[in-house]
């Protein structure tokens, strides 16, 4: 054990995984609520886009991947609030733009690494100090966001007319609460992996649902429930040898069927 | 149309002056001018799609007018008068699922906002409105489990807790048996005389409206009629607003609807 706290990739991998811990699980609360889940996918997916792009150019790819995701998730909203489709509609069109993007950027490069299939499984290998860098920062931003947000978005994800009343700018609000769930989606995915970071967005929120009466609960289980996960995977992934995303979500829907049964 | 304006109390508590709201080449309200006194019990009566809710958004401040201005005690209502109107929206609009107890909920409505932990003094009032709609008992229910006039309830306890002078509810008697909705009808008068507050309900009820209100507006995208009960479901007004009289008609007057 302390072998392995004592190698550097480990340790940002750890670091890694309590930030992203915390933002998927603290995001992921208003993704469930608000009835979201795909749109964690969709993102996931444009992030796909970004990233190959990164590759492409042979920059950092996080650098590309989070102005690229960030656009995409304003151009969903935007189509919700400017035209009659339904946001799923939205999400459908970009989500498949993106990854159409993203597989001519792969098949554009000179030659081929592994990097590709690392961002969509995840690798506790992967994550480098600029990674890091960028976690804490938007950790941080969610943080301070997270005081003085937190119950609007509550408010608004309880019912946007009622806050709406209160003369809130739910507009803004979302446009915000977008723009940090793509940014953590993006920071999420060397862990986690394209693939499976809707399903890290929504079960640690969907378990502390099932165990809270109160919507402050559910926020404090699931960033309990997140940070546990990622913690216990990211070790299970080093001793097993395994895909770090697969072994947190493993480790999640544990979790969540531990809650289920309490729930009964 | 009518445009008889009755003043009963000389204080204006909701001024219409040539309001028009147009959503695109859709025209949601038109031409609507009228005062709304201090101290009324005013229902909103008329078909569907015939202007009500955006009658009720236009005072909450979450609509402007195309044309035509829209003033609350004196003022635009776009800021900084929350304090003053208490909100009860229709309960069919709202996730059930949502995890919540009514007593954070109702208050919501001293904050304006969500509470993550509510203060000693934050409980005191919740629990005081509570007990003023009858619904003490309900307030650590889980919201999903309430029915729908104990859920009603729990919106109006919201909207009174800060005393407001002016109640604006959407339907408050959807989904809600007779019995629950006479109980209702019947807080909300009392709150009315307490408060010597203003209320303006929207309804589909013309039999509650009739037998509740001291105005009845009807509307069909234009003003069609804003009169006492007896005057304004007149076969008359009734005919212009619905192209019918209906069952209701038959209720109240006791007059065979020939329809």
């Amino acid at each position: 054990m302390i072998d392995m706290l004592s190698m550097t990739f480990m340790q940002r991998a750890l670091i890694a995984g309590l930030l992203v811990g915390f933002l998927g699980s603290y995001f992921g609360v208003f993704i469930v609520q608000r009835k979201m889940s795909f749109m964690g996918d969709g993102l996931a997916h444009a992030a796909f886009g970004g990233i190959a792009l990164g590759l492409l150019l042979e920059t950092e790819p996080m650098w590309i991947a989070v102005p690229f995701t960030l656009i995409i998730s304003i151009g969903i909203t935007l189509i919700r609030d400017k035209t009659s489709l339904e946001m799923d509609t939205s999400i459908g069109i970009f989500f498949a733009l993106s990854v159409a993007l993203g597989i001519i950027f792969i098949s554009l490069r000179k030659h081929y690494t592994t990097d590709a299939f690392t961002y969509m499984f995840g690798s506790i290998l992967s994550v480098n100090t600029s990674d890091l860098i960028i976690s804490s920062i938007i950790v941080v931003i969610s943080i301070v966001l997270s005081f003085k947000f937190w119950r609007k978005w509550a408010y608004a994800t309880f019912d946007p007319e009622l806050a709406k009343a209160d003369k809130l700018n739910t507009k803004f609000d979302d446009y915000l609460l977008s723009a940090l769930i793509s940014i953590s989606i993006v920071i999420s995915i060397k862990l986690v992996g394209i693939v499976l970071i809707a399903s890290f967005l929504v079960i640690p929120a969907a378990s502390a649902r099932l165990l809270s009466s109160t919507f402050f609960k559910m926020t404090i289980l699931s960033v309990i429930f997140g940070l546990i996960s990622s913690l216990v995977g990211l070790f299970l992934s080093y001793f097993l040898d395994l895909p770090s995303g697969a072994t947190i979500i493993l480790i999640q829907a544990i979790i969540f069927f531990i809650a289920m049964s309490l729930k009964k | 149309m009518e445009n008889k304006t009755i003043n009963q109390e000389n204080e204006n508590v909701v001024v219409f002056e040539k309001v028009t709201v147009r959503f695109g080449t859709h025209t949601a309200l038109e031409d609507i001018s009228l005062e709304i006194k201090k101290g009324l019990f005013i229902t909103v009566v008329g078909p569907n799609g015939g202007g009500k809710t955006t009658f009720l958004k236009l005072i909450l401040g979450l609509l402007e007018p195309t044309l035509g201005e829209v003033k609350v005690f004196g003022e635009k209502p776009l800021k900084n008068l929350t304090q003053a109107i208490g909100y009860v929206p229709q309960i069919k609009t709202f996730d059930r699922s949502f995890p919540a107890l009514p007593i954070e909920l109702v208050a919501t409505g001293l904050t304006g906002n969500w509470i993550g932990i509510l203060s000693k003094e934050q409980k005191r009032l919740a629990l005081e409105a509570l007990e003023q709609v009858g619904a003490t008992n309900l307030a650590k229910k889980p919201l999903g489990k309430l029915s729908g006039g104990e859920l009603q309830r729990i919106f109006l306890a919201r909207s009174i807790i800060r005393k407001p002078r002016l109640l604006l509810l959407d339907e408050p008697a959807s989904g809600i048996d007779v019995a629950g909705e006479m109980d209702f009808n019947n807080i909300l008068e009392e709150y009315k005389k307490r408060q010597n507050a203003t209320i303006i309900m929207i309804t589909h009820d013309w039999e509650s409206a009739y037998h509740h209100s001291d105005y009845v507006l009807l509307l069909n995208r234009v003003k069609i009629c804003y009169d006492e009960p007896k005057k304004a479901f007149s076969e008359k007004w009734l005919r212009i607003a619905f192209g019918h009289l209906g069952h209701a008609h038959e209720m109240i007057f006791g007059v065979k609807n020939n329809d």
